[in-house]
């Protein structure tokens, strides 16, 4: 009999594990894949590492700041702030046709660069900020009102709401069009006032870390071990049943399966109202290159396009992708330590809007044919917004909402979670709770927060 | 454990929990909150390590006594004075 049992070893269900173990709990993890991760983790292909998920862990403070998600992170798990090897990014950018707004950590150089390209939005833009601080003490109602009203209210400059809104929607926005005024306050705080930053050698560092630390904590890592049903009894999970048919007995089940599919699970509910489950997937376009990408010119960490003035955000409804807003990613645009040395490839990693259905419907043979053909769109789609490295292409691979979703089993692939978030991450069933993307936290370091947050509310106080 | 031995334990907590603060200029009569940017979780956080450590058990209307370094080691003094330094 555990005390608890968590359902998924993402970046949620570990940090859930390490706080449970730590104040010796006993607890097992169940993953159904052969690796961790779920969402954010890694894989090696013709003898190079790749990251899947993360381009940059956000909620980037420095070494010493006491407050915000990061420092929490590290206290509640009792990790050193080096233990993380966190780099900064060396500079982003959003570029939209003729408008380009650089940002660093920190504000200072987003308030310059509105300054310079949309000076009449100044006033404006601090009025912003201003409101922004009062995000923590929204209740659901406010949280979950428009982002766009809001924004509406105090920029008068329709193209800058738009660039405010791309890279934060990019970032974690699980609905279409608009989204909730509350989650673009935390976005806005992990992008542009605290900042973007990744290890030397990417999530692995992170995971690894978490993993090592849970296990010397005594907790089990189950590997390959998928969970088919969550039994219960009188509105109480007494066990879960495995895939090859194995029960195991917890006292609490803290699932970072997804809300829906978590509901899925259970015994005792026959028809899911799967309403809620989320869209947004994607297509990662990874090219590896002969260079590292400052020889062509390019030094930005991330580049966040958009080809019209209006930002986009919605699953394409006849296509297989929509590249007309994208996200680039170059690994090798970190503020690296010295001793790091280099990346061993240059790499520049481009992501788009994907429709999870199409990819899934595609027979084998057009599913391979289909991914060549949209890597070579996108490819032409990004190259408007960074020079040109389609020469220097050494190797590719190429993840779409389909490989998203055989890795983690998240519905459509979602990646950002469910549409309506379950703050109390709390269930039908008294001790069923939910950790994760659904929980209304996003990011590597939200993640992180999610597991911890619902731990303590829910597996350690009794 | 006397007084000293407290304290100490209390350091080593607090080191636990926040291991990049640089403790060694506590003052033992100023509030932790106002030297250490410690949030309420972090309280609780204290609250567990002792109840892990040395099966203290502290009631939540008695959190308020553990404000600074002087009133947590005079709370717990009579809680923990029978207990054998580890």
């Amino acid at each position: 009999m555990y005390d608890t049992i968590i359902i998924g070893a993402g970046m949620s269900g570990l940090a859930a594990g390490i706080r449970l173990t730590h104040f010796d709990q006993r607890v097992c993890i169940l993953e159904r894949h052969y690796t961790i991760g779920g969402l954010n983790s890694f894989y090696r292909l013709r003898g190079r590492d790749y990251d899947v998920g993360l381009h940059a862990v956000t909620n980037f403070t420095p070494k010493g700041t006491k407050q915000g998600p990061l420092a929490r992170v590290l206290k509640q798990l009792r990790f050193r702030w080096d233990d993380f090897a966190l780099s900064p990014q060396i500079g982003s950018s959003i570029r939209f046709p003729d408008v380009e707004l650089d940002f660093g950590n920190g504000l200072e150089l987003l308030c310059q660069e509105i300054e310079a390209k949309f000076p009449a939005q100044v006033d404006n833009f601090q009025r912003l900020l201003e409101k922004l601080i009062e995000y923590n003490d929204l209740d659901q109602a406010a949280f979950e009102s428009s982002a766009r009203e809001v924004l509406c209210e105090t920029i008068t400059d329709p193209l800058l709401i738009e660039m405010i809104l791309c890279p934060l929607m990019w970032y974690g926005n699980a609905r279409e069009n608009d989204m909730d005024y509350g989650q673009f306050c935390i976005m806005f705080r992990s992008i542009f006032m605290e900042g973007l930053s990744r290890p030397f050698a990417g999530v692995r560092l992170i995971l690894k870390n978490l993993v090592r630390r849970f296990r010397e904590l005594g907790g089990e890592l189950k590997l390959r071990s998928g969970v088919r049903q969550i039994r219960s009894e009188d509105g109480r999970v007494v066990g879960v049943e495995l895939d090859d048919g194995t029960l195991v007995e917890g006292r609490n089940v803290l699932s970072s399966a997804g809300q829906v599919e978590t509901l899925r699970l259970c015994d005792d509910i026959t028809d899911v109202d799967d309403r809620n489950t989320g869209q947004l997937s994607f297509v990662e376009s990874v090219s590896v290159l002969d260079c590292e990408p400052k020889q062509l010119g390019h030094d930005r960490t991330i580049v966040f396009y958009n080809d019209s003035e209006r930002f986009h955000w919605q699953v394409p409804k006849d296509e297989l992708c929509d590249i007309r807003t994208g996200v680039i990613c170059s690994p090798n645009n970190f503020a690296y330590d010295a001793g790091d040395g280099c990346l061993p490839d240059g790499v520049m990693r481009v992501t788009s809007i994907a429709n999870h259905r199409k990819w899934s419907e595609l027979a084998e043979n057009d599913y391979e044919l289909e991914k060549l053909r949209w890597y070579d769109q996108v490819m032409e789609s990004a190259v408007r917004y960074v020079p040109d490295f389609r020469k220097h292409i050494v190797d590719t691979d190429m993840f779409t909402p389909k490989t998203i979703r055989r890795f983690t089993f998240h519905d459509n692939g979602a990646v950002y979670g469910a549409k309506e978030k379950v703050f109390d991450g709390t269930t039908h069933l008294k001790n069923l709770f939910l950790c994760g993307t659904d929980q209304g936290f996003v990011g590597i370091i939200g993640s992180i927060v999610s597991g911890i947050s619902i731990a303590n509310q829910h597996c350690l106080r009794n | 454990m006397t007084p000293a031995e407290i304290r100490n334990e209390i350091l080593d907590i607090l080191e636990d929990i926040a291991p990049d603060e640089d403790l060694s200029g506590l003052k033992d009569e100023v509030a932790f909150r106002d030297q250490l940017e410690l949030d309420s979780m972090d309280f609780l956080d204290i609250v567990m390590e002792l109840r892990k450590r040395h099966r203290v058990q502290i009631p939540e209307e008695s959190y308020g006594e553990l404000a600074s370094m002087q009133s947590t080691v005079t709370y717990l003094e009579p809680l923990m004075k029978d207990l054998q330094k580890a």
